[in-house]
């Protein structure tokens, strides 16, 4: 499976490549984001995972080939009209990138205050539902550096969701933290999914974490998208790059 | 065949530099025309930016008037012409030492810190955050600042220029036993109000360079913490000698070689 077949496809990668300069960070990605479903994107560190969330999100543009959202190039397009179509799109930073002259409360309010005509006592509504939503309710006057960091990420997340995205991205929301709280992280994932009906899509390392949440599972190695079938056939692929990433075996194709 | 190269690199660099301080002052200036700015957030980078730099101006101005008084007075009584002072303090303050030393200090403290915080914010990604988020940086983040120094900088320089001719009173009636009231009206003498008027013009774009070359450094900041101090560095070195520079050229231009 290369692309969405028969499903709604929220976003596309198509015969995407990036490079720069000399150094090639992607070749030629074709790859469907399904809506309404968890997509999970795997690969080595440095193999390109978080670039394909930028291009998602248009922070990079490719140099070769189409980024569309919602069947809308956002490779050709001004950067006000990409502003209106990041209001579709929230980024979850890997490490919450939170701005950290403001507090918790402002930081997820920043983006309503932005695109919303909301009042003040309308937008303090949504910001607690979305910090309640992430178990962050008492955090709304906290400074982001008196956070822990499954603290950050949580933050972060409800941030992305406060305006209910219609795709969420989530870079490495995992990485860096204790079993307990990267449980708590990938069922607050998957509750966010199901409150939003919306789409999701993860970058891990943590094989458990996303087996347990990704509907699809998209497998990039040397820059290219060499597996992306569902999550029960990738957990069965014969690809032996898939295999020995899945085993975490130090020997087989790939180098290290 | 390296040095053709090297200066090639060079000139690039230059072009790619000017160009893009050009496109954020021009992307700066149409939010402001659109009116899109932050208002609460301006008035705290007023307070921030301009109000804590009161103390250290004031010092500075007020040391300065005082020199010039002292080594103007011992001229000035050798050959008989006490009662010039007044205006050779006020005329060398408002015109230019005002403007000019008030700007060198704000780019010292101001800029610095300005392409520090945005400097930083670029390496933690927060940068990044605000565009995903679909919100413009330098509406964001370069406006407040630039608006709070186009209003700080001629006020601070107002102070400077009164703080400076008072020190060099003080210093010329202590000194040189010149009364207050002869150095006030060598002041009225030597200078009018226009050129209190020119030298705030220069005070004002003296507070674009200082807001716009810290902001366009510390949003071009790559690699980390030592990325941050190289672009904190370069954002000082840099405003200050476009003041020097742009001095020279305002000097010019109103004043005429008057």
């Amino acid at each position: 499976m290369r692309n969405g077949a028969g499903a709604n496809v929220i976003a596309r990668l198509e015969n995407t490549a990036l490079a720069f300069g000399s150094r090639i960070i992607l070749r030629n990605c074709t790859l469907d984001i399904v809506e309404g479903a968890i997509t999970c994107i795997i690969g080595l560190s440095g193999a390109g995972k978080s670039t394909i969330l930028r291009l998602i999100d248009g922070l990079l543009l490719p140099s070769e080939g189409h980024v569309f959202v919602r069947d809308q190039d956002i490779c050709h397009v001004s950067e006000e009209q990409r502003n209106v179509i990041r209001q579709k799109i929230s980024l979850s930073f890997q490490f919450s990138a939170l701005l950290d002259s403001l507090s918790v409360g402002d930081n997820v309010a920043l983006p309503l205050r932005e695109h919303t005509r909301l009042t003040h006592a309308e937008i303090h509504r949504t910001v607690m539902d979305a910090l309640d939503s992430v178990g962050l309710a008492n955090a709304y006057d906290a400074l982001p550096g008196e956070l822990s960091g499954g603290m950050l990420k949580r933050a972060g997340f409800a941030r992305a969701i406060v305006t209910r995205p219609e795709l969420v991205l989530y870079d490495e929301p995992t990485t860096g933290l204790d079993p307990i709280v990267t449980n708590l992280i990938t069922d607050t994932i998957l509750r966010l999914r199901d409150k939003l009906a919306g789409t999701a899509v993860v970058i891990s390392h943590d094989l458990d974490s996303i087996f347990a949440m990704a509907d699809y599972v998209a497998m990039l190695f040397e820059g290219a998208i060499i597996a992306y079938d569902t999550a029960a056939a990738i957990r069965s692929s014969t690809n032996p790059i898939v295999q020995q990433f899945l085993a975490g075996a130090e020997t087989g194709p790939i180098p290290i | 065949m390296r040095a053709l190269d090297r200066f090639g690199r060079a000139t690039i660099d230059f072009f790619e530099y000017a160009g893009g301080l050009a496109l954020l002052s021009a992307e700066s200036l149409g939010f402001m025309l659109q009116l899109r700015i932050r208002i609460a957030e301006t008035i705290s980078q007023a307070a921030l930016l301009g109000v804590q730099s009161l103390l250290i101006v004031c010092l500075t101005s007020l040391f300065t008037g005082m020199v010039i008084s002292l080594e103007s007075a011992q001229q000035a009584v050798a050959y008989g012409v006490s009662n010039l002072v007044g205006g050779a303090v006020a005329y060398a303050s408002v015109r230019e030492l005002g403007p000019m030393l008030t700007g060198v200090v704000v780019a010292g403290r101001v800029g610095a810190a300005i392409a520090a915080e945005l400097g930083s914010m670029v390496v933690t990604e927060q940068i990044e955050a605000l565009r995903s988020m679909g919100v413009e940086p330098p509406r964001f983040l370069v406006v407040p600042r630039l608006l709070a120094l186009l209003l700080m900088l001629p006020l601070l320089t107002i102070f400077a220029d009164v703080v400076s001719i008072a020190g060099g009173a003080w210093i010329a009636q202590t000194y040189a036993h010149i009364p207050y009231d002869s150095f006030v009206s060598s002041i009225r003498e030597s200078i009018d109000f226009s050129d209190v008027v020119k030298g705030l013009v220069k005070s004002v774009v003296f507070a674009a360079i200082i807001a716009l070359v810290g902001a366009y450094q510390g949003l071009s900041t790559r690699g980390g913490a030592a990325g941050v101090g190289r672009s904190t560095t370069f954002a000082v070195v840099l405003a200050i000698i476009l003041i020097f520079a742009s001095n020279f050229l305002l000097s010019f231009l109103l004043f005429g070689g008057r």
